[in-house]
């Protein structure tokens, strides 16, 4: 009973990998849509700039891939294993 | 006229000292009741109504009713209910006990008319939350409550001596928008900033929340950012230092939460970029933009519980809050994901969705008042949002990978808490009407137009676009990122270490010295008192009459001449 559950589970409909390319290819559709639907919809820009044709699509998309490799090239700087403060710690306690 | 009941931070102070004492079955009424009897409190007052005692010297105004302090002190009650009903399971009662009490201090500074019952209510907050972390009995959030108390305590301290200085300065209490022109303004400020997480002390924010048990995180993220909130909002509206104060905890928080593991200070990182629109509102300082700055502190409490009862229904069943140990959670925690979802696009300000007609006010205030790169800024911020909170926090717990972890919902009292507040988000996100009532100031905006639903939509979906073809660089690493809390905690360590070592080292030298200096001095009083000194020397009876004999002549001597 409990290996055929344990099958059922294993497929979960949502992650075989068919359903996760119709998601991409569903995904791809509807950004598709939305950039187009810019031609219907009458902008009102603020500044001029983010009236232009798709702006907050590639606006979004580039700020949010700059903000993933900004990110990316802090931790460089600033990551540490998250034992970093306990071992501080130990070494404290170990000159005590 | 104000009735003459016990004022709602007292009903929910006093009351919190019941809750150990009742029985069992009593406890949820009074979890419940206590805060609602608070807003039914809240809502007896009218506006402008306030009360006043002698106080010293002083006039005090602890109850002062307007519409800004009625929507904190409704949002607090609400949370504060909410929580309760979240917390029903909670074993540890002194955990309930505080979060009421730092609750109804909450709501103490938002009713306070004068600087000093803010400072009085502002700092049985900080005891009250320090409380609720260090209940959650862990080792690590003892060690956290006390670095989170210190901060607290040191912006106590900026506060009240800001407070004196003003006070001593201008020879009122009263508690009314100030200039940041004196030192005593400037401290008042950095006292109240201190408390919204801003930088360069952010840290004690995602360093504390994180260790509290899994309801203490719940009340923590509502109260103490917020009333800073609430107090900058009353006290130094269209302050333009804030613009950029704000705009650097809106990064910070995105940034930082991106390179996070832990899924609850992922959330705590959230906190101070929600908290940095907020604040970038209150910089801008119009009607609109504190209208939308105080909108979206109410919205947020409820969406950011919601997210932070998710999560935390996930680290009750499964004990386990880093994105390496979860994935795939939404097969057995169906319910938990949909309402954490909920909230994630609540504050990722989808449209239908409380976040968009809140701080879409925010933006509009900016573009408003033409300030084109703060605009660009904000714009950017609310796809980074969806980036580090909407998608990051639902895809790494309920979907990612297989964690293998197939826990069942929560109990019951914790599915109806996610329930209502997921309920809120979307009922506020789609009667805005109801929000905008209460707001302090008449609201002139329309959040739903196609042009503006749109432009949200576009913005967001392509933001969701760059994180999946990104997800390769985000894979989750057992790693934390330093932050200025580094200084405390590693090099002044280290540092102190050193200066000891230095210090003992110096005080050897000392003790040497001395130590030379004594057996020299022992040496001298042998030499001349010692056994064979010649002070110590017996002499005869004889010698002693001659040298008397000698001295008598002398002073004849003298005498005569």
């Amino acid at each position: 009973m409990s290996e055929v559950k344990k099958k059922i589970e294993e497929i979960h409909w949502l992650v075989r990998p068919e359903t996760i390319r119709k998601l991409w290819f569903g995904s791809c559709i509807l950004l598709a849509i939305l950039v187009l639907a810019d031609l219907l919809v009458e902008p009102h820009p603020y500044f001029g700039i983010d009236g232009s044709f798709g702006f907050y699509a590639w606006y979004g998309f580039f700020t949010c891939a700059a903000m993933v490799i900004g990110a990316k090239a802090l931790s460089a700087l600033v990551k540490r294993d998250d034992t970093y403060y306990e071992d501080t710690r130990q070494g404290d306690d170990d000159n005590a | 006229m104000l009735s003459t009941l016990l004022p709602p931070s007292l009903i929910l102070i006093i009351g919190a000292f019941a809750l150990p004492v009742v029985s069992k079955s009593l406890r949820p009424f009074l979890l419940l009741g206590l805060p609602l009897l608070a807003l039914a409190q809240i809502w007896s007052y009218d506006l402008g109504s306030s009360a006043t005692i002698a106080f010293l010297d002083y006039q005090l105004t602890p109850l002062k009713v307007d519409a800004l302090s009625r929507l904190f002190a409704t949002i607090f009650a609400i949370m504060a209910c909410a929580g309760g009903l979240y917390a029903m399971n909670q074993k540890r009662i002194i955990e309930l006990v505080a979060a009421f009490i730092y609750a109804g201090s909450a709501i103490g500074v938002a009713l306070a008319g004068d600087l000093i019952t803010v400072f009085v209510f502002w700092e049985i907050m900080a005891v009250a939350s320090t409380l609720v972390i260090w209940s959650s009995g862990t080792k690590a959030a003892y060690q956290a409550s006390m670095r989170y108390v210190l901060i607290h305590l040191f912006g106590g301290v900026v506060l009240m001596v800001g407070i004196v200085w003003q006070v001593a300065s201008s020879g009122s209490v009263e508690f009314t928008a100030m200039q940041v022109v004196s030192p005593a303004t400037w401290l008042i400020l950095i006292g109240f900033l201190l408390n919204a997480g801003a930088p360069p002390l952010s840290a004690w924010l995602p360093d504390a929340y994180p260790e509290a048990s899994y309801s203490g995180t719940v009340f923590l993220s509502a109260f103490t950012t917020k009333t800073a909130v609430y107090v900058l909002i009353r006290g130094f509206p269209g302050e333009e230092v804030l613009i950029f104060v704000g705009l650097y905890m809106i990064f910070y928080g995105i940034i930082y939460a991106l390179l996070e593991n832990d899924m609850r200070r992922i959330l705590a990182y959230s906190i101070i970029n929600q908290v940095g629109f907020m604040i970038t509102g209150i910089g801008i300082g119009t009607d609109m933009a504190l209208n939308g700055a105080a909108a979206h502190a109410f919205t947020h409490i409820i969406y950011k519980a919601l997210l932070l009862m998710s999560a935390g229904s996930v680290m009750y069943m499964t004990g386990k809050r880093k994105c390496t140990d979860l994935g795939g959670l939404f097969r057995t925690m169906p319910l938990t994901m949909v309402c954490g979802t909920i909230g994630a696009l609540a504050i990722s300000s989808f449209p239908l969705t409380s976040g968009f007609i809140s701080k879409s006010m925010i933006s509009q205030a900016a573009a408003d008042g033409q300030m084109m790169i703060i605009w660009m800024l904000l714009a950017a911020a609310s796809a980074g949002v969806f980036l580090h909170a909407g998608i990051k926090f639902p895809w790494f717990v309920f979907f990612q990978k297989d964690s293998g972890m197939r826990p069942p919902e929560p109990p019951k009292n914790m599915r109806v808490a996610m329930v209502i507040m997921a309920a809120l988000c979307i009922g506020l996100g789609v009667f805005p009407g109801t929000l905008y009532a209460i707001l302090p100031y008449p609201v002139d905006y329309v959040p739903y137009t196609a042009d503006h639903v749109l432009k949200m939509l576009q913005l967001l979906l392509f933001s969701g676009l760059a994180f999946f073809i990104l997800l390769p660089m985000m894979k989750r690493t057992m790693t934390i990122s330093l932050d200025f809390d580094w200084f405390y905690r590693h090099a002044g360590v280290r540092l102190s270490k050193v200066l000891a070592k230095a210090f003992s080292s110096v005080t050897a030298k000392f003790k040497n010295a001395m130590d030379l200096c004594l057996t020299r001095f022992k040496g001298l009083i042998v030499r001349y008192l010692g056994p064979d000194g010649a002070l110590a020397r017996t002499g005869q009876v004889g010698t002693m009459t001659l040298w008397v004999v000698i001295v008598l002549c002398v002073y004849l001597v003298v005498y005569l001449l």
